[in-house]
């Protein structure tokens, strides 16, 4: 009887728990929504769909959204470029290639650099990455996409490595000795049989990579150079959404237009990084079947 | 960047019946380094009162006032209008108090052959008219610009006497692409490694790794010092403010002047910046 009563407790502590998680996000979302919809009682959305100009505090103010989400869309784009190949790559020599020592180092490494606070990841970039990119492609100047998109790619590389491992990892071994049986070499095992087999995981390992990429503020904030350009190539300053936010927010009164602004740009990004969440879950949920 | 500094007294040994209580500054990046020298040694003087000092920007410290997250906000710049409107919108009422002078130092790299221009010059690089060091007799190089984010003062400031040169008509803006970093160290550091950079900041950050031009407006040219700030000859000379709202009183009433008297004037100082010349009460 009491046996029942605690396992009674500790089912309904745990549902609740669920709730109110889920209290939450609705809660964030919708205050998310109120003040992100406040902007448009005063400014277009047309002009802050589709405008080119974002110049908060000019009179009149523009909020142009495009610079900032080209700018988001060229940084993550350049990551994806360089995390996607390499991570997924060293998922196959940790799963596959490396003898057990060296899988266990590298293991560990994986995570240490999980670990770098962002800002220091900045400071990196700031006083040698920008620098050393300047002088090696002759840029007008260090503070471009380009060292945005390195480090981030670096901080998306440990989601992507530790996913893509597990998916490797939780292949059935038959496929392996069915390949192998069939005549095929290692490389080929891995190639044809082993990646597309975990092809879904390794999808959900990107998506949640790119999830970390498209929100994370301080590096981009501190090495891209924050101008607010339509961007052309991604070897130029350019500005970010989250950057805008974390820049622009302190400033602003409570209820100004400025502020509602802000809030609108993150209604935008918490679409963009729910989207992406969202495929990440269901490419998941099909490679648990 | 913001740089958060809690100071709290700790001495056992003082008088237990000592004014106390909690000052929150905010605002200003380009003070806040001297605010938190005042902070550090006023704290010496009044143990039991706490001082936090943040910086973010001139705009953040208003709107953190009109917000009623603290109790007096550095400002590198005048309150607008507007700003004004909207505090007692929210029911404060800003006080304001110069205390200090500061000018905005532009510089280059050190290996740039460029010592002087005129704020023409300037408005020109800024804008966009001129795109290359070649245009004014430098080296082959294209500009690079450097500007703080939009929440600080000396950005506005800026603006106000160079982009648009003093007129409230004036609809120019910064050139799309100047770069907006967000603290003024990282100006001087990318001031530091890139040969085609300019940049402005205020005098308290200027240090031996970059070159301050010389500027003329229309009198002659003058280098940022505090002779040339005091004498109001150099170009982009400014007073640097504290906000409180209403009237300083209690602890903010003796912070202030703290700042206000010799000790704290001389922090200003020796942040690079320039006292109010004698009295200090005179001033405002």
């Amino acid at each position: 009887m009491r046996q029942k009563i605690s396992e009674y407790i500790i089912e309904s502590a745990i549902k609740l728990s669920g709730f109110v998680i889920i209290g939450f996000v609705i809660l964030i979302f919708l205050f998310l929504l109120k003040d992100a919809l406040s902007l448009f009682g005063t400014y277009s959305a047309g002009k802050f769909l589709f405008g080119t100009n974002w110049l908060p505090i000019s009179e009149p103010p523009k909020f142009g959204m495009i610079p900032l989400l080209l700018g988001s869309i060229y940084v993550t784009f350049g990551a994806i470029l360089i995390c996607v190949p390499l991570g997924v790559a060293t998922a196959l020599f940790i799963a596959e290639v490396a003898p057990r020592s060296i899988k266990q180092i590298l293991k560990s490494l994986v995570e240490i650099l999980a670990s770098i606070p962002s800002v220091v990841l900045g400071f990196i970039g700031i006083i040698w990455l920008g620098p050393f990119l300047k002088t090696t492609f002759g840029l007008t100047t260090g503070m471009c996409g380009l060292t945005g998109s390195l480090l981030l790619a670096f901080m998306a590389l440990p989601t992507i490595i530790s996913i893509s491992e597990d998916a490797l990892v939780s292949v059935p071994r038959t496929f392996k000795e069915a390949a192998y049986g069939l005549g095929a070499t290692k490389w080929q095992t891995m190639w044809r049989v082993m990646l597309p087999a975990a092809s879904s995981g390794i999808i959900a390992g990107v998506m949640l990579g790119i999830g970390r990429v498209i929100g994370e503020t301080m590096v981009v904030l501190m090495v891209t150079g924050n101008a607010p350009v339509m961007p052309t190539s991604i070897l130029q300053p350019l500005r970010t959404l989250t950057a805008t936010i974390a820049g622009e927010m302190g400033e602003t009164v409570s209820g100004s237009e400025h502020y509602y602004a802000l809030f609108t740009v993150g209604l935008v990004l918490f679409i963009i990084t729910f989207m992406i969440n969202f495929g990440a879950d269901l490419s998941l949920r099909k490679a648990r079947q | 960047m913001i740089v958060p500094l809690f100071l709290a007294g700790c001495d056992g040994d003082t008088d237990p019946n000592g004014p106390n209580g909690f000052i929150q500054i905010k605002g200003s990046d380009t003070i806040v380094n001297a605010e938190q020298m005042v902070a550090e040694n006023f704290i010496k003087i009044y143990p039991h009162i706490a001082i936090a000092v943040t910086g973010g920007g001139t705009g953040v410290g208003i709107a953190s006032l009109i917000n009623k997250n603290c109790q007096i906000a550095g400002a590198s710049r005048e309150m607008k209008s507007k700003e004004i409107n909207t505090a007692n919108k929210y029911g404060v009422h800003p006080f304001e108090t110069v205390v200090a002078f500061d000018g905005v130092a532009v510089i280059v790299n050190l290996n740039n052959p460029i010592d002087k221009l005129t704020i023409d010059d300037l408005h020109n690089i800024y804008t966009g008219k001129i795109k290359n060091w070649k245009d004014l007799g430098g080296k082959d190089i294209a500009f690079v610009l450097l500007s703080r984010e939009v929440s600080s003062g000396t950005h506005t400031y800026f603006k106000e006497q160079v982009i648009q040169l003093g007129k409230k008509t004036s609809k120019e803006e910064f050139l799309p692409g100047t770069l907006l970093l967000s603290s003024s160290q990282a100006i001087v550091e990318e001031v530091v490694s890139n040969e085609g950079a300019i940049g402005y900041l205020g005098m308290g950050y200027v240090s031996g790794r970059t070159k301050s031009l010389m500027l003329d407006k229309g009198k002659g040219y003058f280098s940022p010092t505090v002779p040339n700030v005091i004498s109001k000859q150099y170009p982009l000379s400014r007073p640097l403010y504290f906000y409180t709202d209403g009237d300083p009183n209690n602890l903010t009433k003796l912070f202030v002047d703290y700042a206000l008297s010799e000790q704290g004037q001389q922090c200003f100082k020796s942040s690079g910046f320039v006292p109010l010349k004698d009295n200090a009460t005179e001033n405002k």
